[in-house]
C-alpha cells in the first residue's frame, strides 16, 4: 500500500505557506525569490500527486512547465535584482517605494 | 500502526523526503546569510524531488535536481556571490507594523483551512472514478515515455511556446544586467572606441545623449 | 420610362454636385449655365415621362432604386412612384424653376455668393422632385427635410443682415414643428398597416379604425400647415420673403410650400376614412385664405402683400382638399405657380429697376418705365384676381363651387376672400404702376431701368402659361380635364361638383361679381391714395398681433423656464452634482492613496489576507 495522497497534499500545503511567509517576512528580494521557489514547488508537489491519483499524465506535463516558466522567471527576476542592486547598492525590496500614492 | 497500514520502506521515504522539505524551506527564511538560505534550498528541493520519486515521477525528479539544485541555485549563489553582503542597516527590525504577526495568522489560517477543505472532500480520496479522462499512467514506475508522448503531442504548441517563452528570458535577462552604454564605452579599450566611432558614429552619438 | 424617371431627379443633384467640387473654378456665368441647364433636362425628361405614362397601360409605375432600409419588418426602398399626380407635380415644378433658375442668372448678376446661390437652388429643385416623387412616406419625408433646409439656406442668404438670419430660423423652427405631423403620421401608418410605401398603405386602408385614421389626417393636417403656411403656423412665410426674390418666387410661392396640400392629396385614401378631419381641413383652409386676406390688404412691402397672398391662394387649395376637391386643389396649385411666379418675378423686376426698394409708398407710376414688366404683371394681376378667361378665375371657380357644393358658410368666406384678393392686388398694382412718381428719392432723379432679357423673357412665358392655364380643366371638357387625368389618384372624389350648368353658370357669375367688386373699390379708394389710416388698420397690418400672442403664451413662459433652470436648475443641481461627485472623488482618493505605500510585501499581505478570506467562506460553506 503506497502513502496516500493527503499525506503529501499536506506536505505540499505546509511548503506553501512556510514560503508565503517568508514572502512576506523577508526583505531581501533574492531570498524573496528563493521563497516563490519553495511555493512553486509546492505545487509540484500537487500536481505530481494528483498525476498519480488520478492516473493522469497531465499533471506532470503540468509540472514540466512550471519548471519551464520557473527558470525563465528567475533569470528576469535575478537581471532585474542585479540592475536594481547596481543603482541602490542593496536588495531591499522596502526601499523601492517610489510608486506610492 | 503504521507499518501494519503501510509498507515499512515506504513511510521512510516519505519520512526523509518531508525532513529534506521542511528543515530546508525553514531554514531558506531562517538563515541570515544570504548563501545559507541557497544551500538550505538546495536541501527542500532534494526533498521534493524524493517525494517525487516515491510518487513514480522519475523524470520529473531527475529534472527537479538537475535545473533547479543545479542550475537554479547556482544563479542563485553566482548572484549572491556577485553583489556582496546586503547592505540594509537593521536587517532584523521589521519596518511594517504587524507585518509579521499578520502574515503568520493569514498564512496559517489559509493552509489550515485548505486542509481542512481537502480532508472534507473527495479530491484525496483517489477514486480512479475522479480521472478527468486523461492518459492513464502505466503501472510501475517507467511513464518517462508516456510523459514525452503528452509532451510532444497533446501540449506541442505549448511547448514551442515555453522555447519562445525562454529566448525571450534570456534575451530580457541580457539587457536587464548588461551595463549601460556610457560606462561601457568609458571602460572600453581604446581600440573598441576606434572602432564604434569608425563604424557608427551617429550611433554612439545617440547613446552618449 | 424606368430609365428616365430617376433622372428627372439626378439631373438636378448632378448639377449641385458638379458646381459643389469645381464651383471656384467655373464662372458665375458657367455655373449660371450649368444650373439653369440641369433643370431644364430635368423638364425635359419629365415631358417625355409625362408622354410615355399617357400610353402606359396602367399609368402607375413604382422604379426601384435600391434597397434603402430593412430592418425587421420595416422595409423602406429607395423607389419612385409616377403616376399622374407625381408626374403632374415634377412637370410644373421643373417647368417653373427652369424659368426662375433662368431668370436668377440676371437678377443675382453681382452678387458674391452667386456659385452657392445656384447650389441650394439646384439641391433644392433635387429635394422637392424628391418630395413628389417618392413611393413611401419616409423618402417623401428625405425631400421635405431637404426643400426645409434648402429654404432655410436661401431665406438667410443674406445672412449678415439680422432680419434675414432670424427669418431663416423663424421658418426653420415653425417648419419642424410641422415635420413633427409628419413623423407622427408615419409613425401611426406604420404601428397600424405595418408598411410606408404609398400603394401598401392605401391597400391596408381598412386597418385604420376611424379614430386612427382621424389622428392620422390630423398629424398630416399640421405637417401640412407647417410646410404650406396655413394656420396657426402661417407667419413664418411673410418673414421669408428676407431672400432674394427669385427664392420668395420658387420655394416661397409656387413650389415649396404647396408640398403640404401635395401630401394632403397624395394621402387622400386615408382623408377618404375621417370625414372630421376633411372638416377641420377645410376649415383651417378657409380660414387662413380669409385671415390672409385681410392682412394682405394694409401691407406696405410689395413682396408682403405678395407673401400673404400666397398663403391665401394655399388657404384655398387646402380647402378644396378639405371638401374632397383634390383636382380643383391641383389645379389651383398649378394656375397659382404660374401667376404667383409671375408675380414675384414682376416685383422682382419693379424692385431690380428701382435698386432694391421694396416699399409701395415709394413706387407708383412705373407703367411706363417697365415696358415689359408692365403688361406682364397687368396679366398677373387680372389672373389672380380671377377676372376671365384667366387661369385664375376658372382655377379658383373650381375650387369655390366644389366647396359650394359642400359646404355653405365656407363657401361665403371663400367668395368675401375672393373680393378681398382683387381689393389688395389691385391696390397693390395701383401704389406701384399708376399714380404719382415717388421713387425719384429712391433712384437719386434717374430713370428706371427695364430689366435685362433673362429676366423678361420668362415673365413673358410665364404672361402666357397664366392665360392659357385655364384650358388645364375648363368645366366642359371632361375627357380632357387635368382632374381626369388625375382622379386615379385619389382614393375618394367629391361628387360630381356640376349639378348643372345653371347653377355653375351663377356661381361663376357671383366670382366675377366678387373681382369686380374688389377691383371697384381699390381703384376708388387707391387712385389718389398713398396712405389711409381708415383701410390700412394696424391690426392687419401686424398680423392679427399673430406674432404678439405666441410671444406672450409660448415665447415668454419658455423664457421663464429657461431662465429658471439656468438659475436654479444649471447652478444648484446640474453643477452641484457635477462638483459634488468630483470633489467626493477626490477627497476619497485623498485617502485612498496613503494605501499604496510602495511596500510590495505590504501587497503580498493583503493577497494573502484574500486568499484567507476566501478560504474561510469555503470552510463555512462546509458546515
Amino acid at each position: 500500500m503506497t502513502i496516500p495522497a493527503s499525506w503529501f497534499l499536506i506536505l505540499a500545503a505546509l511548503l506553501f505557506g512556510i514560503g508565503a511567509f517568508g514572502v512576506l517576512t523577508r526583505r531581501s528580494a533574492l531570498i524573496m525569490f528563493m521563497c516563490i521557489e519553495l511555493m512553486l514547488n509546492a505545487v509540484n508537489l500537487t500536481f505530481v500527486t494528483f498525476a498519480r491519483t488520478m492516473s493522469d499524465i497531465g499533471g506532470q506535463t503540468s509540472v514540466f512547465f512550471i519548471m519551464v516558466v520557473a527558470a525563465a522567471e528567475v533569470t528576469v527576476g535575478l537581471g532585474i535584482v542585479v540592475a536594481v542592486f547596481r543603482r541602490r547598492a542593496s536588495t531591499s525590496v522596502d526601499e523601492l517605494s517610489e510608486l506610492q500614492g | 500502526m503504521l507499518a501494519t497500514t503501510y509498507a515499512i520502506p515506504d513511510v521512510l521515504v516519505f519520512a526523509a523526503a518531508t525532513l529534506l522539505i521542511l528543515v530546508g524551506a525553514i531554514g531558506v527564511i531562517a538563515m541570515k546569510n544570504p548563501v545559507h538560505s541557497a544551500l538550505s534550498l538546495i536541501m527542500s528541493l532534494l526533498g521534493v524531488a524524493v517525494a517525487f520519486l516515491e510518487q513514480s515521477a522519475d523524470f520529473l525528479a531527475a529534472v527537479e535536481i538537475i535545473v533547479y539544485a543545479g542550475a537554479i541555485v547556482v544563479l542563485f549563489l553566482f548572484v549572491i556571490m556577485f553583489l556582496g553582503v546586503d547592505k540594509s542597516k537593521h536587517p532584523h527590525v521589521e519596518p511594517l507594523v504587524g507585518q509579521r504577526w499578520f502574515a503568520g495568522l493569514g498564512v496559517a489560517i489559509t493552509v489550515a483551512g485548505v486542509v481542512f477543505l481537502m480532508a472534507n472532500s473527495h479530491w484525496v480520496s483517489g477514486v480512479p472514478s475522479t480521472s478527468t479522462g486523461g492518459t492513464a499512467l502505466a503501472p510501475g514506475s517507467g511513464n518517462v515515455t508516456q510523459l514525452g508522448d503528452s509532451v510532444f503531442t497533446t501540449y506541442l504548441l505549448a511547448f514551442e511556446a515555453t522555447a519562445g517563452l525562454l529566448i525571450i528570458a534570456v534575451v530580457g535577462a541580457v539587457l536587464l544586467a548588461r551595463r549601460e552604454r556610457t560606462a561601457e564605452v568609458d571602460e572600453a579599450t581604446d581600440d573598441l572606441e576606434v572602432i564604434i566611432d569608425d563604424w557608427a558614429p551617429e550611433e554612439t552619438e545617440e547613446v552618449d545623449s | 420610362m424606368s430609365h428616365l424617371a430617376p433622372l428627372i431627379m439626378i439631373l438636378p443633384l448632378a448639377g449641385f454636385l458638379f458646381v459643389l467640387v469645381n464651383g471656384r473654378s467655373l464662372s458665375n456665368k458657367v455655373v449660371g449655365l450649368i444650373g439653369t441647364g440641369v433643370v431644364g433636362l430635368s423638364f425635359v425628361a419629365s415631358v417625355i415621362t409625362f408622354v410615355l405614362l399617357l400610353h402606359h397601360s396602367s399609368r402607375q409605375v413604382t422604379v426601384n432604386l435600391f434597397t434603402w432600409i430593412s430592418v425587421d419588418t420595416l422595409h423602406v426602398p429607395a423607389a419612385i412612384l409616377v403616376d399622374p399626380l407625381s408626374i403632374t407635380m415634377s412637370l410644373f415644378v421643373t417647368g417653373i424653376s427652369t424659368l426662375i433658375h433662368w431668370y436668377s442668372t440676371a437678377y443675382m448678376e453681382g452678387e458674391k455668393d452667386f456659385r452657392k446661390f445656384f447650389l441650394y437652388l439646384n439641391l433644392f429643385v433635387f429635394s422637392m422632385l424628391t418630395l413628389v416623387l417618392a413611393n413611401n412616406l419616409v423618402l417623401t419625408f428625405v425631400g421635405w427635410e431637404g426643400v426645409g433646409v434648402c429654404s432655410y439656406w436661401l431665406v438667410s442668404y443674406y445672412f449678415d443682415r439680422d432680419a434675414a438670419a432670424s427669418a431663416g430660423k423663424k421658418a426653420f423652427i415653425y417648419n419642424r414643428v410641422g415635420d413633427l405631423g409628419l413623423m407622427a403620421a408615419m409613425f401611426l401608418l406604420f404601428v397600424h398597416t405595418h408598411t410606408l410605401t404609398y400603394l401598401g398603405i392605401f391597400s391596408s386602408t381598412s386597418l385604420l379604425s376611424p379614430t386612427i385614421a382621424t389622428l392620422v389626417v390630423l398629424s398630416l393636417l399640421l405637417a401640412a400647415t407647417g410646410k404650406s403656411a396655413q394656420i396657426p403656423l402661417f407667419n413664418w412665410l411673410p418673414d421669408a420673403m428676407e431672400g432674394p426674390t427669385p427664392v420668395s418666387a420658387l420655394i416661397h410661392a409656387a413650389t415649396m410650400v404647396t408640398a403640404g396640400v401635395y401630401l394632403l392629396v397624395r394621402m387622400s385614401p386615408v382623408l377618404a376614412l375621417s370625414s372630421s378631419g376633411r372638416m377641420t381641413i377645410a376649415i383651417i383652409g378657409g380660414v387662413t385664405a380669409f385671415v390672409a386676406a385681410t392682412i394682405a390688404t394694409a401691407q406696405k412691402d410689395i413682396k408682403k402683400v405678395l407673401a400673404f397672398s400666397t398663403v391665401s391662394q394655399i388657404g384655398y387649395m387646402v380647402l378644396a382638399v378639405g371638401v374632397g376637391a383634390y383636382g380643383a386643389a391641383i389645379f389651383l396649385m398649378v394656375s397659382h405657380a404660374f401667376f404667383k411666379a409671375l408675380l414675384f418675378l414682376g416685383s422682382g423686376s419693379v424692385i431690380h429697376s428701382l435698386g432694391g426698394e421694396q416699399d409701395m409708398r415709394k413706387m407708383g407710376g412705373l407703367a411706363k418705365w417697365l415696358p415689359l414688366t408692365f403688361p406682364t404683371f397687368l396679366i398677373g394681376w387680372l389672373t389672380i384676381s380671377g377676372v376671365p378667361p384667366f387661369a385664375g378665375f376658372w382655377s379658383k371657380g373650381d375650387v369655390l363651387t366644389n366647396v359650394f357644393v359642400h359646404n355653405k358658410p365656407l363657401w361665403v368666406l371663400g367668395v368675401l376672400t375672393a373680393i378681398l384678393t382683387a381689393y389688395y392686388m389691385s391696390r397693390l398694382f395701383i401704389l406701384t404702376f399708376r399714380g404719382s412718381e415717388r421713387f425719384r428719392e429712391v433712384t437719386h432723379q434717374h430713370d428706371p431701368h427695364e430689366s435685362p432679357l433673362a429676366m423678361t423673357v420668362p415673365l413673358l412665358i410665364l404672361a402666357a402659361l397664366s392665360v392659357l392655364g385655364g384650358l388645364l380643366d375648363l368645366p366642359w371638357a371632361h375627357g380632357f380635364s387635368l382632374t381626369h387625368f388625375l382622379s386615379p389618384t385619389f382614393g375618394y372624389v367629391a361628387p360630381s361638383a356640376a349639378q348643372s350648368t345653371m347653377m355653375q353658370t351663377g356661381l361663376a357669375l357671383v366670382d366675377v361679381a366678387a373681382a369686380a367688386i374688389g377691383l371697384f373699390a381699390a381703384f376708388t379708394i387707391w387712385r389718389n391714395t398713398v396712405e389711409s389710416a381708415t383701410f390700412e388698420k394696424p391690426f392687419f397690418e401686424h398680423v392679427w398681433r399673430w406674432d404678439d400672442a405666441y410671444d406672450a403664451t409660448i415665447g415668454r413662459p419658455l423664457a421663464h423656464v429657461a431662465q429658471f433652470s439656468n438659475d436654479v436648475i444649471e447652478d444648484g443641481v446640474i453643477d452641484g452634482a457635477v462638483e459634488g461627485l468630483g470633489g467626493s472623488v477626490r477627497r476619497s482618493g485623498e485617502g485612498i492613496r496613503k494605501l499604496q505605500a510602495g511596500m510590495v510585501r505590504q501587497y503580498a499581505l493583503a493577497m494573502v489576507l484574500g486568499a484567507t478570506v476566501i478560504v474561510v467562506y469555503l470552510v463555512g460553506r462546509v458546515r
